[in-house]
């Protein structure tokens, strides 16, 4: 945990940056636990997820990954009766701490979600834009092409969408609606990317492109991705966290570490027999 | 057809079409049934009011014609019956009441909805709905003993100021030493201050109702983008509730546009065309009929009702359009996939 590296401004600005560098940021959870009310679900819960690397969080329903997730950008304090403990730090510095804007953490650390919730009042483009409008980045008209298109370049919509951005989102299918979503993210520039079972709702052709959307940004942005489907955790993660809600006890990582041992040779019984379809 | 290269007749016997149904219980039908007649007597009698306005109107309407419609006296004696002015007045009111009550209802829905501690929002929709609860006449003595004498302080202060606005203008003689508050009072401003008293709480509850439907799955996204409160209101709350919001409000013009005893308590009867809200003297239609009923022939009675006819139709269409408007609006219809 000492040697967290610093951010230096230049990683604030990305874009299509044609460097091999790596530019997503380091998100680091430090004895996270988690209650609703009473009710604890997560327990010391510590995983770093260093930058250009995807990390996938496997385990059982009602484990604690989705809100494992969702303490990673603050999501999980939408819950009224939500409370939680421990540090998240993002390149750093704790995105917990006091004076640290909640809607800034956000910006910087996009999420989709398992549902595609494309804004259905509003074009394609518009979709796009959204985040960019909410943060009140003014952009001229060029610049907000721009970002549309490679939003959706980046999310592997551009070539579908091209010739209708101003159709409404609400109109693709349910795929395209996600990937739309995974651009709507992208386009705030997030230094990290978090997705909560992105591709469940999805066709196979459509999961494929979401996947291959993975590949293609994990360098510039962190990826953490909640999923049940162990093949994909196995196809697009390099690292990945075992989770385990056993009967009456708070979620905690069993195991974590490379996604090749994970599932070839873990180190928890545990964890081989949930990789290996055993229960869960 | 074209294609088929079999004869016609094997066709028809293979594609013989079936309509299979499932033969409900008894239980079922009897409900189905009862359920039917209760919605029928609902309309059997919604549609006899209307026949029966619009027949008791005949005589009125041979008689006056479309003067009835543009003849702005009500004055049976002289046999000058006509509505133009008090139509003005109902709608005049109205509107005052609209925008008045609007904003406030607006707030009030998603304060409620969006801002309200958990534990203080259930107590404020029951003082919400409380409002809508209390008798019309209380609010009309209200307005009469306790609004009247400050509302014209208002009216005064507006008719200063914006009195260059014709409909803002009190003829009043500005170098008078003394204000002259008698001319003031009792108007369609005040009445309008008072039954907007009335459409607040029905605006609101339709308003919040769609407003706490706007789809958790939209809200979540613009959080995550980085989104204020506010933020995320103006792009998911505001657009998912425009049905309501517009809905909400004509079905609080159609409320205002028939409220009868709190209007008749505060303004006087005239049946000059008025576009002065500001100065005393209005009519509705409402109060017209409330104020005359007791007192009138058959043949007032008759054009009573018949300027009862025009309101029934006014409120009719008004509650339509916001029928329109409710049911359209994307309530319930969250993203789908």
């Amino acid at each position: 945990m000492s040697a967290i590296e610093e951010i230096g401004p230049e990683s604030l600005v990305s874009g299509p940056q044609l460097t091999t560098g790596i530019t997503g940021a380091r998100l680091d959870a430090i004895n996270v636990s988690a209650w609703f009310g009473t009710n604890r679900v997560l327990s010391r819960v510590s995983l770093s997820m260093p930058p250009g690397t995807v990390t996938a969080l496997i385990g059982p329903s009602g484990c604690g990954k989705s809100t494992f997730l969702r303490i990673l950008n603050r999501m999980h304090e939408m819950v009224p009766s939500a409370k939680l403990a421990g540090q998240v730090k993002l390149g750093g510095q704790d995105i917990y701490a006091a004076g640290q804007r909640v809607t800034e953490t956000r910006k910087r650390i996009g999420m989709v979600f398992q549902k595609p919730n494309p804004f259905p009042t509003m074009s394609i483009a518009e979709n796009v834009t959204a985040g960019s409008k909410l943060v009140g980045m003014k952009l001229s008209r060029s610049e907000r092409e721009e970002l549309i298109e490679r939003s959706l370049t980046r999310a592997g919509l551009w070539t579908e969408v091209r010739d209708r951005l101003r159709d409404a989102g609400g109109a693709l299918s349910g795929g395209q609606q996600q990937r739309l979503c995974i651009a709507r993210a992208l386009a705030v520039d997030p230094m990290v990317l978090l997705m909560d079972e992105p591709c469940s709702a999805l066709d196979p052709t459509s999961t494929r492109r979401v996947e291959d959307t993975i590949h293609e940004i994990k360098d510039e942005v962190t990826v953490v991705i909640v999923t049940h489907n162990m093949q994909q955790a196995a196809r697009v993660s390099e690292q990945c966290a075992f989770f385990l809600a056993q009967q009456g006890t708070p979620g905690v990582i069993v195991e974590a570490g490379r996604t090749e041992k994970i599932f070839t040779s873990p180190d928890d019984p545990r964890t081989e027999d949930y990789v290996n379809g055993r229960f869960g | 057809m074209v294609a088929s290269a079999e004869p016609p007749n094997l066709l028809d016997s293979l594609d013989e079409p079936i309509s299979p149904q499932a033969t409900n219980p008894w239980g079922d039908r009897l409900f189905h049934l009862v359920v039917r007649g209760i919605a029928g007597v609902v309309l059997v009698i919604f549609g006899s009011i209307g026949v029966f306005l619009a027949y008791q109107s005949v005589p009125t309407f041979r008689r006056y014609g479309l003067s009835f419609l543009t003849q702005s006296q009500w004055n049976p004696e002289l046999d000058k019956v006509g509505i133009s002015s008090t139509l003005l007045g109902t709608v005049e009111v109205a509107l005052v009441a609209l925008v008045v009550a609007f904003p406030i209802a607006l707030a009030t829905s998603l304060f409620i909805s969006e801002y309200a501690p958990l534990r203080i929002k259930g107590l404020l929709v029951a003082l919400v709905d409380l409002m809508a609860a209390v008798p019309s006449v209380i609010y009309g003595a209200w307005g009469f003993f306790l609004l009247m004498p400050h509302a014209t302080l208002t009216s005064r202060w507006i008719s200063e100021y914006f009195g260059w606005i014709p409909i803002f203008k009190v003829n009043t003689d500005p170098a008078a030493a003394v204000w002259a508050q008698s001319r003031f009072v009792n108007s369609a401003f005040i009445a309008g201050l008072c039954v907007s008293m009335m459409v607040i709480p029905i605006t609101c509850s339709v308003m919040r109702g769609v407003f706490a439907e706007a789809p958790l799955g939209e809200r979540e996204a613009s959080y995550a983008l980085g989104s204020t409160k506010w933020g995320m209101i103006r792009t998911v709350v505001l657009p998912f509730g425009r049905g309501g919001i517009i809905g909400g409000t004509m079905l609080g013009l159609g409320r205002a546009l028939g409220e009868t005893i709190a209007v008749l308590f505060i303004i006087s009867l005239t049946f000059n065309v008025n576009f002065h809200i500001l100065q005393n003297g209005t009519s509705t239609i409402s109060a017209l009929i409330a104020n005359d009923f007791g007192e009138s022939t058959s043949a007032q009675l008759a054009a009573l009702l018949t300027a009862g006819l025009v309101l029934f139709l006014m409120t009719l269409g008004v509650n339509t359009i916001a029928a329109v408007f409710i049911t359209r609006s994307r309530s319930g219809a969250a993203t789908e996939i």
